[in-house]
């Protein structure tokens, strides 16, 4: 092959990866995510109409704290970031066990599985508020069948909360799931082997073996529906709005109501809190997690 | 397929991707434009079947008198949402030429001195009710037409019930335990609630207030000087608490927190229950629903504790308002319009389009007679000046999350003396907002 | 030792099939069935066999109401999705690209600023603001910007992990043939990239097809509708004709499950992928 005369172009400063590549994202970035992320932490001290804004300094944040109705969304927001991230862990880990064990339709099963994880939450949520009904739901009436009296799944204040998160469970299942189908497929087969010379039965095999072998999934896991849950909004506005009276709000339900009411000030405080909150949890939990696994 | 020339394949998708963002531009509403010698003009209204119907009866009476202008109706949806739209776009000078929009405090909120057209010198000026006035004007400047009849707050009950249990129209809140009483024993849900439509459970509270000013008459003015506050009011205070009586009695139905305002307004019809409290342009939506039980229907205002200072709670009716931005021709074509719809002929067409739900506010324009009887036997407290507006009328105060307290309250969550106490609190967040003095 | 390990547990596999079709597909069914009863008996919300097929009528209305409204969310929805992720797509590979290739001491912060976008939730007002300031709040490319700015953290930890895999000696190659670095990435890395690039088209379309709280905020009002936000107002609208609401979510769960028929082997590598070695 000879050379042709192709000239040469002097790209030596730039390399053949330039740092332009970054601009056009990073604009979009930047300016759409970066900067009212920053804007926000000096809005939160305003308080602040669609008509002006005028400094407040901390007011927001004592409101935030100390107003029943708000304190509520803020304590509802951890108990169902928890419920729901140990629910997904325990049955996700549960379901992909018998997934990748010796059963049959192990296709079917994984894909009926997985498939509400890419329905729309809106549509889930309205198809299970229906389905939740007291009086005339699926749920309740299957119940009556067997003569267990079922709760007001929605209206009972002291339910509604959990009972969105089990729905937000059933949708977000498959994806633990799949995750760690990934992770206990990858588990080389010489550690079962090993298990079993060892005379482990299954049990055995689950302790010492899956469960940790299993543990990037396993945090992949946490951190993912901890985050999804910190933040939810969707399904519990689709279903409750924070009702009945505020028992199931959650941070996010309380930032979108404060800003239908126009107090802009109050609810970008509300998404400083929760910023605060989610990066507070999530990077202390990773970092831990993430060198447990590097001390092994 | 991928490989043959990938540059080609991502000039194509930005391609796309602008003719696409361009065509998607312009999908959605399009300015209204102007014809040879019709001026259009938009009109933004909330979804409300019966508000839609009005809206569209009213433009098309106006344009068949009117052949050189035509309105084009767009709707937002109702409730938060909708405050926060025509807020935005008032702000945004994106607003429709005309807009139609709740009066009282919400009026207040929307900053009228800048982003509203004064109608002091129109000329139907003079036939509006002083009451309704109060609710469009603000520094001294009025800004509003009235968009319908005015509304009762109070109890819709099923007359047929009380023939057969031999009850009559209660004037104290003792006798109306008594009646509720009277109606658990014989088997219908004596009180109606429907808080899975959460506004719903407001009313009781608020059409309570004409009671609260015959116990205390300058409570607004205190109110919204942070000088009085509802927990600390007993008569306030009241207001709440027979909200609380309501559930802890057990008079109220099974499955209330479920039901909707619709399956409320057909227990009512049926006779299943016997008194819903609610807001009287309910009234045509059961009109709609039931037409063969709507005669059953009557109303009475909320008892307080004294029989002589019985009295009706009134809403006064929303408004329409020009912006700002409407100017020229349209705003020529707009004024035109409005003098329409505050005429007796204007009266005529909405009356004509849906059930009123009260008496019109412009003088010369009277219900006809074809009206439920549940309209009609709000005339009486009309007649005998036994009315006082609503406190959102008399005071720009009034908290976004009062329905949500109220269903706590309703629902046995939380007592009354909590929810005031909550309410005071959510009631400082907004008249801090707003700017007002001694808070 | 082979007899018990090789042979299908049938009375697990039983109880799984019965437990997850109870569990995942009754919902569906659900779905469906009410979708093509008629008013009064869909109201009756039970399990029972419909007795008229009124699927086509149902259809129609929920199409026709409000002036065809559900049509013009479809095609809000669809230019959404086409144009956020193209461009979603587009941007996350080059900087993807970069961040994975190049030396320096930038990749820190770059790390660090992407992983913050998959934490940090947006701060909603602020964003308002901005838009407006730039006259794009509540518009179709306003919310589109909207939308890559907040998907390109996933898609850009997709690509990354991926372009790691695409031999270094290929760019030399390549350069070494005069190629300039726009060149190179278009005719040589991308191309490449094609599986994990489906697979981020395929998880990002989904994502933004269901979006709700976005075209909530950034795009509210009824003429400029997504598919989400149609199905939340027509529950207040519809009130008790469940048969019209159900129809509804049964037409929105379509597209998604044609992504599903389609792609199902591809999103489950490129989620796991990412999962992992992210």
């Amino acid at each position: 092959m000879t050379t042709q005369a192709i000239p040469r172009r002097r790209r030596r400063p730039g390399g053949p990866y330039p740092l332009w590549f970054y601009l056009p994202g990073a604009v979009v970035y930047g300016v759409l995510f970066l900067a009212p992320t920053f804007a926000s932490f000096y809005f939160s001290l305003t308080r602040w109409s669609i008509f002006d804004h005028s400094f407040i300094g901390f007011d927001n944040f004592v409101q935030f704290f100390q107003e029943p109705a708000l304190v509520k969304g803020f304590t509802n927001t951890f108990v169902y970031a928890v419920v729901t991230s140990v629910s997904k862990v325990v049955l996700g880990f549960g379901l992909a066990v018998l997934l990748t064990s010796r059963i049959v339709a192990r296709g079917y099963l994984r894909s009926v599985v997985f498939f509400p994880v890419l329905v729309s939450t809106i549509g889930v949520g309205l198809t299970f508020t229906v389905l939740m009904n007291p009086d005339t739901g699926l749920i309740n009436r299957s119940l009556a069948l067997l003569g267990v009296e079922g709760p007001g799944w929605l209206t009972d204040p002291s339910l509604a909360l959990l009972s969105v998160a089990m729905v937000d469970v059933w949708k977000g299942v498959g994806l633990a799931t799949l995750i760690y189908i990934a992770g206990i497929v990858s588990i080389p087969q010489e550690y079962f082997e090993a298990a079993r010379v060892d005379g482990a039965g299954s049990m055995g095999v689950l302790r010492h073996v899956m469960i940790p072998l299993a543990r990037p999934a396993t945090v992949t896991v946490i951190i993912l529906s901890l985050i999804g849950g910190l933040r939810s909004f969707d399904l519990v506005w689709a279903m409750t709005r924070g009702g009945p009276g505020f028992t199931s709000d959650v941070t996010a339900s309380v930032i979108y109501k404060q800003y239908q009411a126009g107090f802009y000030g109050l609810s970008t405080a509300g998404n400083v809190v929760l910023f605060v909150v989610v990066t507070a949890i999530v990077v202390p939990l990773f970092w831990f997690l993430n060198r447990k696994e590097v001390e092994r | 397929m991928f490989t043959a020339k990938p540059r080609r394949l991502t000039a194509l998708v930005a391609a796309t991707a602008a003719v696409a963002m361009l065509s998607a531009c312009s999908a959605g509403s399009l300015g209204p434009s102007d014809e040879e010698g019709v001026t259009t003009l938009s009109f933004l209204v909330d979804n409300e079947a019966s508000t839609v119907k009005t809206a569209e009866a009213l433009a098309a009476a106006f344009s068949a008198a009117n052949s050189d202008v035509k309105i084009d109706i767009e709707t937002r949806p109702q409730g938060g949402e909708g405050d926060n739209i025509v807020k935005t776009r008032l702000a945004t000078g994106d607003m429709t030429d005309i807009f139609q929009y709740n009066s009282g405090s919400l009026f207040q909120a929307l900053n009228p001195q800048q982003n509203l057209l004064p109608l002091d010198d129109q000329s139907y000026v003079d036939a509006l009710d002083p009451a309704f006035k109060v609710t469009v004007t603000t520094e001294g400047k009025l800004y509003g037409v009235p968009s319908g009849g005015a509304m009762g707050g109070g109890m819709l009950y099923n007359k047929r019930v009380y023939a057969e249990l031999g009850l009559t129209v209660p004037t104290t809140w003792a006798d109306f335990m008594a009646n509720n009483a009277a109606i658990a024993k014989a088997g219908p849900a004596p009180v109606v609630q429907t808080y899975q439509d959460t506004w719903t459970s407001q009313v009781t509270v608020l059409a309570d207030f004409h009671n609260v000013l015959t116990a205390q008459p300058d409570f607004a003015e205190r109110f919204t000087a942070n000088q009085a506050k509802f927990a600390t009011t007993p008569a306030a205070l009241r207001s709440f608490q027979k909200l609380q009586e309501l559930h802890d009695a057990g008079y109220v139905n099974e499955g209330f927190a479920s039901l909707k305002l619709e399956q409320g307004l057909k227990l009512l019809a049926e006779g299943e229950g016997v008194h819903f409290p609610m807001l009287t342009f309910t009234v045509a939506t059961l009109a709609a629903a039931h037409p063969d039980k709507v005669a059953d229907i009557g109303f009475f205002a909320l008892p307080g504790d004294d029989a002589a200072g019985n009295g009706l709670t009134v809403w006064e009716p929303g408004a329409m308002y020009i912006p700002t931005t409407t100017t020229d021709a349209r705003l020529e074509a707009a004024k035109r319009f409005l003098t329409f719809v505050a005429s007796k002929e204007g009266c005529d067409v909405m009356a004509g389009a849906s059930t009123p739900s009260g008496p019109f506010v412009v003088a010369g324009c009277t219900l006809p007679d074809t009206v439920p009887q549940a309209i009609k036997d709000m005339q009486p407290y009309f007649d005998g000046k036994k009315t006082s507006p609503a406190l959102e009328f008399l005071s720009p105060v009034k908290g976004p999350a009062l329905e949500q307290i109220t269903v706590e309250v309703g629902s046995g969550i939380r007592p009354a003396i909590e929810g005031a106490e909550l309410y005071d609190q959510d009631v400082e967040k907004q008249a801090q907002q707003l700017g007002l003095p001694g808070w | 030792m082979t007899g018990r390990r090789n042979k299908n547990n049938h009375w697990l596999s039983t109880v799984a099939i019965v437990v997850s079709t109870v569990v995942f597909v009754v919902p569906f069914a659900f779905i469906a069935l009410t979708a093509v009863k008629d008013q009064s008996q869909a109201a009756e919300l039970d399990f029972s066999w419909p007795r008229n097929f009124q699927f086509v009528e149902n259809l129609v209305a929920v199409v026709e109401a409000r002036d065809y409204m559900l049509i013009i969310a479809f095609i809000n929805s669809t230019v959404l999705t086409v144009c956020s992720v193209a461009l979603m797509v587009l941007l996350s590979a080059m900087i993807a690209y970069v961040l994975a290739r190049r030396r320096s001491r930038w990749n820190g912060l770059v790390n660090f600023l992407v992983l913050s976008g998959l934490i940090i939730p947006p701060a909603v007002v602020p964003t308002i603001w901005v838009l407006q300031g730039l006259g794009l709040f509540r518009t179709m490319p306003g919310l589109i910007l909207v939308e890559v700015a907040f998907g390109m953290s996933f898609s850009i930890m997709l690509f990354r992990a991926f372009v790691s895999t695409v031999p270094r000696e290929l760019d030399e190659a390549a350069t070494l043939d005069g190629a300039g670095p726009v060149r190179l990435f278009f005719r040589v890395i991308l191309p490449l990239l094609r599986p994990v690039a489906i697979t981020v088209v395929v998880v990002q379309s989904v994502t933004v097809f269901n979006d709700f709280t976005n075209p909530l905020y950034f795009l509210p009002g009824d003429d400029n509708a997504t598919v989400q936000l149609t199905l939340y107002n027509f529950q207040s609208q519809l009130g008790t004709r469940y048969n019209l609401l159900f129809t509804n979510i049964l037409l929105i769960t379509i597209p998604p499950l044609l992504m599903f028929l389609f792609f199902n082997r591809r999103i489950v590598a490129g989620m796991t992928a990412g999962a992992i070695k992210g």
